[in-house]
C-alpha cells in the first residue's frame, strides 16, 4: 500500500525537475501511479527492482508494441500488479501540435496511469503503466485518432532521425521524410516479429550525428556531400574582424589538414581532396561555411550495445548514396541485408554479430557490394588469406 | 475491427508555418544565450528555439502545461529533442523571454544548447525494468541537481554528454558518452531449476552467455553456472526468468568516460572504464555524483578549447587521466574480453 515515501521525497528537492513530483501528480488521479510510487520507494529501501519478467500481452494483429510488465509484490501494490507499457510511434523529428499531444493525454488519462516518457530511447512515446484489459481499447482509440504503435521485440524498431531540414542548415538529405517513409513502408516488419533479433534504422543529416546513429543503429544513414564544402569569404572576414582565431580554433583543428588560411587577406581556402567532412569548421563558423551541393548520405552498418559480443560502432558500407524519395536504392539494400541476416542469423544475433561470425567478405557478396578501402581503417595485417 | 498498420501521424501536419516555409532552406544559426538559439533561413525568416530540460518521466499534467505555453506563444507547435528536452519554436523574437519565464514557472531549466551538459539519456531503472541493477531516474535527478549550472550556463568549452543505463544492456548511447553511469551486478545468478523447464528454453539460455559459463545439468532438465566464468552481465536472466541475479549489496554502478558519437575532429569513440564499482546509495548516490563532479572539474581545468573528454584523454594519455583525477587503476580496468589484445600498449610512448 502506498504510504510514506521518505527516500523518494528527498528527490523532490533540488533544482532539476523531479520525476517524483510527476509520479505524485499522476497519483492524484491514478491509483496505479500511487502504487508505483510505493513500489519504487520499496525498491529504493531494498535496493532491488520489484518488476517481474514481462509476460506476453499485446493487441490483435501485432506481435509487439506493448511491453508486458508485472510487479512481484502485487499483494502490497495491487494497482501495479499489471503495469504494461505501450510504445506509440512518434512523428518524425518529434514535432507535435498541441492538439496531437492533448489527444494522447486524454486517451492515456482514460486508459492508464497518466505517466509517460517523452520519449523512450528509441524515440517512441512511452505510455507507462496500464492493465491488460485496457490494451485493446486504448489501441483502438489510438489508431482512430491517427496514432500507431512502435516496434518491440525481434522487429524493425521505430526508425528515428534528426530534425534535419526542419531547422538545420547542415542537413544533407531530408531526414524527416526519409524516416517517415521508412516507417510507413515497413509497417509489417515493424509490427510483426520475424527476424533473428531487433533491427534499428537511424538517420542523421550530417556527420555531427545528433541522434547517435553511428552508435545505435544497425543501418546508419549519415548525411554527407561529395563535392567541396562552400566558403563565404565575406563571412570569413567578419569572423576574423570580430576576433575569432580562425587559425588556432579551426585550421589547426582540421583532422585532414585541409584548410589554408591567409591571415593578411583573411581568406580561408579548402583543399577538397583532403577534407574528411568532419563538421568542425562548419560547427564553429556556421555563417561562413556550408556543406557542398552534391548531397547524399553515407550508409554504415552494425552498431549495437554490448550484449552479446560487445558494443559495436557502425562501419562504412556505402560511402555515398543519393537519398531521395522514394528511396528505392536504400530499400533494395535493406531487403538484401534482411534476407541474408534472416537466412543466416542465429536467435538473438544482431546483424553485426552475424557479419562478424560469417565474415564481411561473404556479407558484401550477399548484398552485391564490392569491397573498397573506405570500408576499413586498414587492411588485414595477418597473412591468413582464404585464396 | 481496429485500424492497424497506419504508422505515425505525418510530421508535415505537425511542423509550424515557419518550418514549412523554410524547409530545407536554412542558412545559419546562432546561440544567443543558454537554451536559446535562432536559425535564419535563406528567406531571412527567423526561427527561435527555446530549449528546456525535462525529467523524461512526466505526467500528462506536465504535458498539458507545456501545451498551454505552446498554445500561448507558438501557435500550438513544439517539439522534443533526441535527449528528451522540450523545444518551443517561434518566429517571434519578442516571445522568447515570455516563453522562458513561463517554462521556468513550471520548474523547467532553460539550457542544454552548445557547450553545455545537455539532458541525460537514461533508461527505466527501478521504475519499470525487471533487469535493472540500479535506478536511472534517481541517478539522473541526483546528477543533474549537482551539475545543474552546466545545463543552464556555458561553463564548458565543448559539449559534454552524460548517459545512465540501469544495466549493461545499455538502452541508449551509453557506450559512447563523455560520462556514462552503468548499473552492474557483481554476483552470479541464483538458478532455480525447479522452474527452469517451465519458463526457459535451455539451449537459448546456454547460448545467451557471452563467456560460455552456463551448461546443462547432468539430468538435462536444468542449467548450472560455472561461477568463475560468470561476469554477471545478466543476459541469461534476460532470456530466462529462472536465473535472477539482482542483489542489493552486489549491485551498483560503474563509471565509463570518454566516448563520443560525433565525427567532428576525431572519429567516434567508445566510453572506457574509469570506476569499476560504486555501491547503490539511494536516493542521491553521492559517491557517483562526487566522482562525476571531480572528473568534470579536472577535465575543464586541463582540456583545450573544443576538446571532448575522449579527445582530451587521448591527447594526455590514460595514465595522466588516472593521475589527475586520483581514480585508482585496477585489474578490472584491463580488458579480458575478445577485444583485449587490441587494447594493450604496443609502444614505449607513455608518460611517467
Amino acid at each position: 500500500m502506498a504510504g510514506d515515501t521518505p527516500l523518494l521525497d528527498e528527490l523532490e528537492k533540488g533544482r532539476w525537475p523531479s520525476f517524483v513530483k510527476e509520479i505524485k501528480r499522476a497519483g492524484e488521479r491514478s491509483p496505479a501511479a500511487k502504487d508505483l510510487l510505493g513500489l519504487v520507494e520499496k525498491s529504493y529501501k531494498e535496493k532491488i527492482t520489484h518488476w517481474k519478467h514481462g509476460g506476453i500481452v499485446g493487441v490483435t494483429g501485432y506481435g509487439g508494441g506493448v511491453i508486458g510488465r508485472y510487479a512481484d509484490v502485487p499483494e502490497e501494490f495491487p494497482n501495479v500488479e499489471a503495469f504494461h507499457t505501450i510504445r506509440v510511434n512518434n512523428p518524425s523529428g518529434w514535432f507535435y501540435t498541441t492538439d496531437a499531444l492533448r489527444t494522447i493525454c486524454d486517451l492515456w488519462e482514460k486508459h492508464g496511469s497518466g505517466l509517460t516518457n517523452f520519449h523512450g530511447s528509441t524515440g517512441d512515446i512511452i505510455l507507462l503503466g496500464t492493465q491488460t484489459e485496457h490494451l485493446q481499447p486504448l489501441f483502438n482509440e489510438l489508431t482512430e485518432a491517427g496514432f500507431d504503435l512502435g516496434g518491440s521485440g525481434s522487429v524493425l524498431r521505430t526508425p528515428a532521425g534528426c530534425v534535419g531540414p526542419g531547422r538545420c542548415e547542415w542537413a544533407c538529405f531530408d531526414t524527416l521524410d526519409f524516416i517517415n517513409d521508412m516507417t510507413q513502408s515497413f509497417q509489417d516488419e515493424l509490427h510483426r516479429p520475424r527476424w533473428p533479433y531487433k533491427f534499428k534504422i537511424k538517420a542523421a543529416g550530417c556527420p555531427n550525428d545528433c541522434v547517435a546513429a553511428i552508435a545505435r543503429a544497425d543501418f546508419t544513414v549519415i548525411g554527407t556531400w561529395r563535392d567541396s564544402l562552400r566558403i563565404d569569404q565575406d563571412a570569413v572576414r567578419e569572423y576574423a574582424e570580430k576576433g575569432f582565431d580562425i587559425k588556432a580554433d579551426v585550421v589547426d583543428r582540421c583532422p585532414g589538414n585541409a584548410l589554408v588560411y591567409d591571415e593578411k587577406a583573411k581568406r580561408l581556402e579548402l583543399k577538397p581532396d583532403d577534407c574528411l567532412r568532419c563538421m568542425h569548421c562548419m560547427n564553429k563558423m556556421t555563417k561562413a561555411i556550408r556543406p557542398g551541393v552534391d548531397k547524399g548520405a553515407t550508409i554504415l552498418i552494425g552498431a549495437k550495445a554490448p550484449i552479446l559480443k560487445g558494443a559495436f560502432l557502425s562501419w562504412v558500407l556505402v560511402p555515398f548514396m543519393k537519398i531521395e524519395n522514394p528511396y528505392t536504392e536504400v530499400k533494395d539494400l535493406l531487403e538484401k541485408i534482411w534476407d541474408w541476416w534472416d537466412e543466416n542469423g542465429r536467435n538473438r544475433e544482431r546483424v553485426a554479430e552475424t557479419i562478424s561470425r560469417l565474415g564481411l567478405k561473404d556479407f558484401l557478396k550477399a548484398v552485391d557490394l564490392e569491397p573498397i578501402p573506405q570500408m576499413v581503417k586498414h587492411p588485414r595485417s595477418n597473412p591468413f588469406i582464404f585464396y | 475491427m481496429a485500424k492497424t498498420d497506419i504508422g505515425p501521424p505525418d510530421y508535415r501536419e505537425m511542423i509550424p508555418e515557419v518550418v514549412k516555409n523554410n524547409y530545407g532552406k536554412w542558412k545559419y544559426h546562432e546561440i544567443l544565450k543558454p537554451g536559446v538559439m535562432v536559425h535564419v533561413g535563406e528567406s531571412g525568416d527567423e526561427l527561435y528555439t527555446v530549449r528546456a530540460g525535462s525529467p523524461r518521466l512526466i505526467s500528462i499534467d506536465l504535458v498539458r502545461d507545456i501545451c498551454d505555453i505552446a498554445d500561448k506563444y507558438c501557435d500550438g507547435h513544439l517539439r522534443f529533442t533526441s535527449r528528451y528536452n522540450i523545444e518551443m519554436l517561434t518566429p517571434k523574437k519578442d516571445n522568447v523571454d515570455d516563453i522562458i519565464s513561463d517554462l521556468k514557472q513550471l520548474g523547467l531549466p532553460i539550457g542544454g544548447i552548445g557547450n553545455a551538459i545537455s539532458n541525460v539519456v537514461h533508461t527505466q531503472g527501478w521504475i519499470h525494468c525487471h533487469s535493472s541493477a540500479t535506478d536511472a531516474s534517481g541517478l539522473v535527478k541526483a546528477i543533474m541537481d549537482e551539475l545543474y549550472d552546466y545545463f543552464v550556463g556555458f561553463k564548458l568549452e565543448s559539449k559534454l554528454r552524460i548517459a545512465v543505463a540501469c544495466c549493461i544492456n545499455m538502452c541508449g548511447a551509453v557506450h559512447c558518452s563523455d560520462l556514462a553511469v552503468v548499473g552492474i551486478h557483481t554476483k552470479p545468478p541464483k538458478v532455480d531449476n525447479s522452474k527452469m523447464s517451465a519458463v526457459c528454453e535451455i539451449p537459448s539460455t546456454i547460448a545467451s552467455c557471452p563467456t560460455g559459463a552456463i551448461r546443462k545439468t547432468s539430468d538435462g532438465k536444468g542449467v548450472e553456472v560455472k561461477e568463475e566464468r560468470c561476469m554477471y552481465c545478466g543476459n541469461c536472466f534476460t532470456v530466462c526468468p529462472a536465473m535472477p541475479l539482482a542483489d542489493p549489496d552486489g549491485d551498483g554502478v560503474a563509471i565509463f568516460v570518454g566516448g563520443k558519437v560525433s565525427n567532428a575532429r576525431k572519429p567516434p569513440m567508445f566510453s572506457r572504464l574509469a570506476v569499476p564499482f560504486l555501491p547503490n546509495n539511494p536516493p542521491r548516490w553521492p559517491e557517483v555524483t562526487d566522482t562525476l563532479k571531480k572528473i568534470i572539474e579536472v577535465f575543464i581545468s586541463d582540456s583545450l578549447k573544443y576538446e571532448r573528454m575522449g579527445e582530451w584523454i587521448e591527447r594526455i594519455g590514460w595514465e595522466k587521466f588516472f593521475k589527475l583525477t586520483g581514480i585508482e587503476f585496477t585489474e578490472h580496468h584491463v580488458d579480458d574480453f575478445s577485444t583485449a589484445v587490441g587494447t594493450y600498449r604496443t609502444t614505449t610512448q607513455f608518460k611517467w
